[in-house]
């Protein structure tokens, strides 16, 4: 009977083992995974409401998204995002139908059909040089003209017809460097007039017969002093612009073919005015913005040419392109910042003291300035005129403002992540929602049944749904305390406009942002951008009363010798710390493997000029990091040099920065790579947190081979320079990709591989102790994945059972880089269809569980595909043995499985990367992929051995029981009777 | 319709193309243009999406047409036709993305030294188009399919095996028990009760009372 059970288990098992669950059913999407859209932050932005139906908002962005918004909700009805190279210079809509859109500086135009976002035509425009690219659709007063577009860019101007996209007239410019500025249409006489500067001092009118592009008139005038910046057009023949110097206001009048300049000084307008100014882009009649040092200036234009000064303000202020609102009128936004609220007046365009609208809004603080505002009108019920206002904030958000009031947000930020780390929530105290969810048994009960009914696939649509709702609330996946399986986590995101988020991972909602103020413009840090962001503090064992915190590291410009900031930030309050910035540039931050008694990770940070930096700057940081002093070493890879270092420590370092947490190096050895033919394109190292379980790995005919496992590897590739562009750009013959294998410690080549024809650009991932990498082979023109398993040969024969009695085995020596291991490597080569944006590899607590490799593919989709087919073993015919093992046949080209898709049909548009983290479950880990929209998910790369699934079904396991309790008691009281029937007889 | 052509208005450009793949597919025109791009036209096929441009799976305008791993990318016409503008001559590689169609990437030679030549080849199935005409090897199938109630999957199931090996204990093992020499069982009962292990029947209650 204990056999019989026993065996019953085992069969169970297996069964279970067998039962695949990485792919999904379409009823348990959204279950353990999330997806969010974005759009980034937007350039310009384009109402359409005019037209009965829905109201909607057409916006471009600077992650090369066209996106048509629902104006009542900030919803998205459609969206494209364009390729990375094809940023959008201008948007504008066409015959109240079509978008059209102007990318790759000016030489694509597009037109989307306005309802669904359906690409209705594209144009390719020519030109001869670079320039500026400028769109421009005429409004026609006449309905059934075929609309024409405007187009200058690449050094031309192109009418285009907007049905169509036929490029009606092309008109190239006399002069070689002539940059259009303005456009003015001339209604009544079907002519438009093209403004703009040739070369730096130089003005040029063209008049131009908008039907057929003949040059009409061309006049031109030089002004010694140069112009520089932004114009701004005050009327259909005069604009205001900056000389060169930026300290004096031009206004230039060209009405009848004469051009006059007339000059005036900010500093006669504004009295404290020094420094530079700059022209607030506007489009106003009569009246145009001037920034200067110390306030925003606005100036009116008379018709004489005269300038003044109608009012200054002294916070930031941001103003709107014009509105037209009726005949002849036009009105703008203004916004400013208040104390703790922004003000926005829409004023009339011709009467500065007109307010037709003055409204205060309350913003939360985590969103910083207003960076730009779009108006647009609707008319009341009263007839009167009411206003909308767009904003987009410093923190990249996307706000509806109407009626003094926020109606929808968009957290648009996160369309642009540049750092990810994790962070656990707080433990659950005691008392606090104890068994709170747990309803009564029969309510447990009924629940169950209803899941039993739909694993049946006996229950109505209803139920399903209850079921689903059943199953989402249950599951407490969105608690704000730590689980039992570490499926609960926050996810810390740092975008580039320097605001931290938390989302939460059991539906993705942001627990807390906080938009750093450290990594805000200020007078003494320009141009502030994040670097990354590390776990400072994660508290454990003896500093459980702290909150775990992570560091935020930037740098106020973008060369690498501009000083370093650094900002500590609290992850469950969401609260800054502490900030400071460094009186040393940042380089690279190395994580150590070391915390002091608070559990804070020591980090060294490298310097431009070479020099290490400790931190936290504490005495016991110190005394910890002399401890480890000789055992720190660090490579830096120099990519345009061809040069790989490798560093140690020396003492501490002399000159005027001397303290004691700076610290001098010395560099051990170097890699130097011939320019001509070699070309560093990637390098890969492991991730210090991955967690190898064993180092042995037995194999099918009971022998052992031992992993190679050293932190200090890294992977290099390198291309020859002719291959290190695109594909398409370089023949087979004159491209190689050679890989090497590095031991960062000593500066040692472990393994070198040459492919010939191949080339860039490589993805790859370092894992245990192999490498996978993908690149394109350009002799059979597709897609190759490589992996490199490297074994260490020196444990080879530790396979005497002699030598391990007596003791006389290697096993117990430590993993070093000092000693020289004999390694060898195997490696195999697959064709793979897809290219790839992203390689990533599961990570497991204990790195028991078996690894799957995540790629993210060029369709924005990521697919996991398991290390067993990245297995240098595999060979055509297996062997009974091997096959037992699990090694698969060889196949010269991966199979991709449509099920194995982790974001199933799903997209993360414009995926840049894909982090894994560990849970606390062993079977499982969580997977976090991000672009322009985020995708989470969990997997069970070995399917889920050591917990029960999501859809078990209690309440059969229950009943099972009860039947068979009851049989026993039922087949005890027939024995009884039996057994009584026996002895009477 | 394989065509290349230097780079010129899109409308001409297609109905030049339309009338030519009238005559014969494998030609092409060039035009005089003095830039050293060309172009590449094509066209996408999806059986299922129509003129609508709803299928199954998504619209026709999801669909993403992506030239050398993202150095271009274009979207379809509603007629499925495509095209990249200033492509230098070289061999290119043209990849499809579409939710719920596995698209084989497509290579395509654009000759400098015969203008109006190319050469499209399949790379998955090394076959190679006669014209630029793209169409899903198949449709992808992002979900396991539940399988239809029936008895068998319940039988399988591990609470299935359970019953079903309760229920053959119960009516099978009597059956064993009857079928056995008594003699023997009392010797084995025996047996096991010297050898101390604890048996089933002394484990429920009154068990002693039965023996």
């Amino acid at each position: 009977m204990v056999m019989a059970i026993r065996s019953l288990f085992i069969f169970v098992v297996i069964l279970s083992i067998t039962v695949p669950t990485l792919s999904l059913y379409e009823d348990q999407v959204g279950l353990m995974d999330w997806h969010q859209k974005y759009i980034g932050k937007v350039k310009h932005a384009v109402f359409q409401t005019q037209k009965t139906g829905r109201k909607r908002v057409v916006v471009s962005t600077e992650e090369n998204v066209i996106a048509s918004l629902d104006l009542r909700h900030g919803e998205i009805f459609w969206r494209h995002v364009l390729g990375p190279n094809d940023a959008i210079d201008g948007i504008a809509i066409a015959m109240t139908k079509y978008v059209i859109t102007l990318s790759s500086g000016g030489s694509i135009l597009r037109a989307w059909n306005l309802p669904d976002g359906q690409m209705v035509w594209e144009s390719f425009l020519q030109g001869t040089r670079d320039s500026n690219s400028f769109l421009f659709v005429p409004t026609s007063s006449k309905v059934d003209k075929d609309n024409t577009i405007l187009v200058f860019g690449k050094g031309s101007l192109h009418a285009v017809s907007s049905i169509h996209g036929e490029i009606v007239w092309k008109m190239d410019f006399p002069a070689e460097s002539f940059e259009v500025q303005e456009v003015i249409q001339h209604h009544d006489i079907d002519t438009i007039q093209v403004v703009g500067f040739v070369g730096s001092s130089q003005f040029d009118v063209y008049q131009i017969n908008a039907k057929n592009g003949e040059l009409l008139k061309h006049d031109s005038a030089a002004f010694e002093g140069g112009f520089s910046g932004e114009v701004s057009l005050v009327s259909s023949a005069k604009l205001v612009v900056l000389d060169a110097a930026r300290s004096t206001l031009l206004t230039i009048s060209f009405q009848n073919g004469e051009i006059s300049f007339q000059k005036t000084y900010i500093s006669d307008l504004v009295e404290d005015f020094s420094g530079m100014a700059v022209i607030l882009p506007s489009k106003l009649n009569g009246l145009f913005a001037v920034k200067t040092n110390t306030a925003s200036a606005f100036i009116s234009v008379s018709s004489e040419g005269k300038l003044e000064v109608v009012d200054k303000i002294t916070h930031a202020t941001v103003i709107s392109n014009p509105l037209p609102v009726s005949e002849g009128q036009q009105t703008f936004a203004l916004v400013q910042h208040g104390d703790n609220d922004i003000h926005l007046n829409v004023k009339q365009g011709h009467d500065w003291n007109s307010d037709l609208l003055k409204e205060k809004i309350k913003l939360d603080q985590q969103r910083g300035f207003v960076h730009k505002v779009f108006i647009n009108n609707y008319v009341r019920t009263d007839r009167s005129h009411g206003f909308r206002a767009l904003i987009v904030m410093e923190d990249h958000s996307l706000l509806l403002l109407q009626q003094g009031e926020v109606v929808w947000r968009r957290e648009d930020g996160l369309a642009s992540i540049i750092g990810v780390t994790t962070s656990e929530l707080p433990v659950e105290r005691v008392g606090v929602s104890v068994a709170k969810v747990e309803q009564n048994l029969f309510e447990w009960l009924k629940g169950h049944m209803l899941k039993v009914k739909g694993t049946l696939m006996l229950a109505s649509a209803e139920e399903v749904a209850a079921i689903q709702g059943m199953r989402l609330k249950s599951s407490e996946k969105s608690k704000m305390t730590r689980d039992h399986n570490g499926f609960r986590k926050l996810l810390i995101v740092l975008t580039k406009s320097g605001k931290l988020f938390a989302l939460h991972t059991g539906d993705g909602r942001i627990v807390w942002s906080l938009l750093l103020n450290s990594l805000r413009q200020t007078e003494t840090c320009q141009n502030p951008t994040g670097i990354n962001l590390y776990q400072w503090q994660v508290p454990h064992h003896h500093a459980m009363d702290e909150n775990p915190s992570v560091l935020v590291v930037g740098k106020c410009r973008p060369s690498s010798d501009a000083l370093g900031i650094l900002s500590f930030v609290d992850t469950y309050t969401g609260k800054e710390l502490n900030s400071f910035g460094l009186d040393h540039s940042v380089v690279q931050v190395i994580p150590l493997p070391f915390t002091d008694a608070t559990e804070q990770r020591l980090h060294l940070l490298i310097d431009a000029s070479g020099q290490a930096h400790l931190y936290p700057r504490s005495a016991e940081a110190v005394a910890v990091f002399q401890r480890e002093f000789s055992n720190i070493y660090w490579y830096s890879v120099e990519t345009n040099n061809g040069v790989i270092k490798g560093h140690g420590l020396k003492s501490n370092c002399d000159g005027e920065v001397a303290n004691n947490y700076c610290f001098g190096t010395r560099e051990i050895w170097s890699i130097v790579f011939p320019s001509e033919s070699e070309k560093i394109i990637t390098t890969v190292t492991r991730k210090s947190n991955e967690v190898v379980h064993t180092q042995a790995k037995v194999i099918a005919d009971q022998d052992v081979m031992y992993k190679y496992i050293s932190k200090n590897l890294l992977f290099v590739a390198t291309v020859s320079p002719k291959a290190s562009g695109d594909i398409g750009s370089a023949t087979p013959e004159e491209s190689q990709l050679v890989v090497y294998v590095v031991d960062t410690v000593t500066g040692r080549i472990l393994h070198r591989m040459i492919h010939h024809g191949s080339q860039g650009p490589v993805h790859a991932v370092f894992s245990e102790n192999w490498i996978v990498y993908h690149y394109f082979n350009l002799r059979a023109h597709r897609y190759e994945m490589t992996v490199i398993e490297i074994y260490d040969q020196s444990r080879a024969d530790n396979k005497d059972v002699l030598k391990l009695v007596l003791g006389k085995h290697n096993l117990t020596s430590p993993v070093s880089s000092y000693s020289r291991p004999e390694v060898t490597t195997k490696s195999q080569s697959y064709y793979f269809t897809h290219s790839v944006k992203a390689i990533t590899v599961t990570l497991t607590a204990k790195g028991i569980t078996s690894k799957h490799l995540l790629i993210g593919t060029i369709g924005d989709q990521v697919l996991a595909m398991d290390k067993r087919f990245f297995d240098p073993r595999r060979s055509v015919n297996p062997t009974q043995s091997e096959k037992e093992e699990g090694i698969l046949p060889l196949t010269d080209s991966l199979p991709i499985i449509p099920q194995s898709y982790v974001t199933h049909s799903l997209k993360v548009e414009g995926l840049r990367g894909i982090v894994t983290a560990p849970a606390k479950l062993e079977s499982a880990t969580l997977v976090f992929t991000y672009g322009v929209d985020l995708f989470f998910t969990r997997l069970a790369p070995s399917r889920t051995y050591d917990s029960l699934t999501e859809d078990f079904s209690y309440a059969l396991l229950l009943i099972t029981i009860v039947a068979l309790v009851v049989a026993i008691f039922v087949t005890w009281v027939l024995s009884e009777k039996k057994d009584l029937r026996d002895k009477w007889r | 319709m394989a065509s290349i052509v230097r780079s010129k208005p899109v409308i001409l450009l297609l109905f030049v193309q339309s009338c030519l793949c009238l005559l014969s597919p494998s030609l092409a025109i060039s035009s005089g243009s003095s830039l050293d791009g060309y172009a590449i036209n094509g066209r996408v096929k999806i059986p299922g999406i129509g003129a609508k441009g709803l299928g199954s799976h998504g619209k026709i305008s999801n669909v993403k047409v992506i030239l050398n791993g993202g150095q271009h990318v274009t979207f379809l016409r509603p007629d499925g036709y495509f095209s990249f503008h200033n492509v230098p001559a070289g061999t290119h590689l043209i990849e499809v993305a579409a939710i719920g169609y596995f698209f084989s990437p497509v290579r395509v030679d654009v000759s400098a030294r015969f203008p109006g030549k190319v050469q499209a080849t399949l790379t998955e199935k090394r076959r190679s188009l006669s014209e630029l005409v793209l169409e899903p090897l198949k449709e992808e199938q992002y979900y396991e399919i539940r399988e239809p109630f029936n008895i068998m999957s319940v039988v399988k199931s591990p609470m299935g095996l359970m019953m079903g090996f309760m229920v053959l204990v119960m009516f099978v093992m009597p059956k064993l028990m009857e079928n056995m020499d008594p003699e023997e069982m009392k010797r084995a009962q025996e047996e096991m009760r010297n050898q101390g292990v604890p048996s089933l029947a002394s484990m429920l209650p009154g068990a002693g009372r039965s023996n």
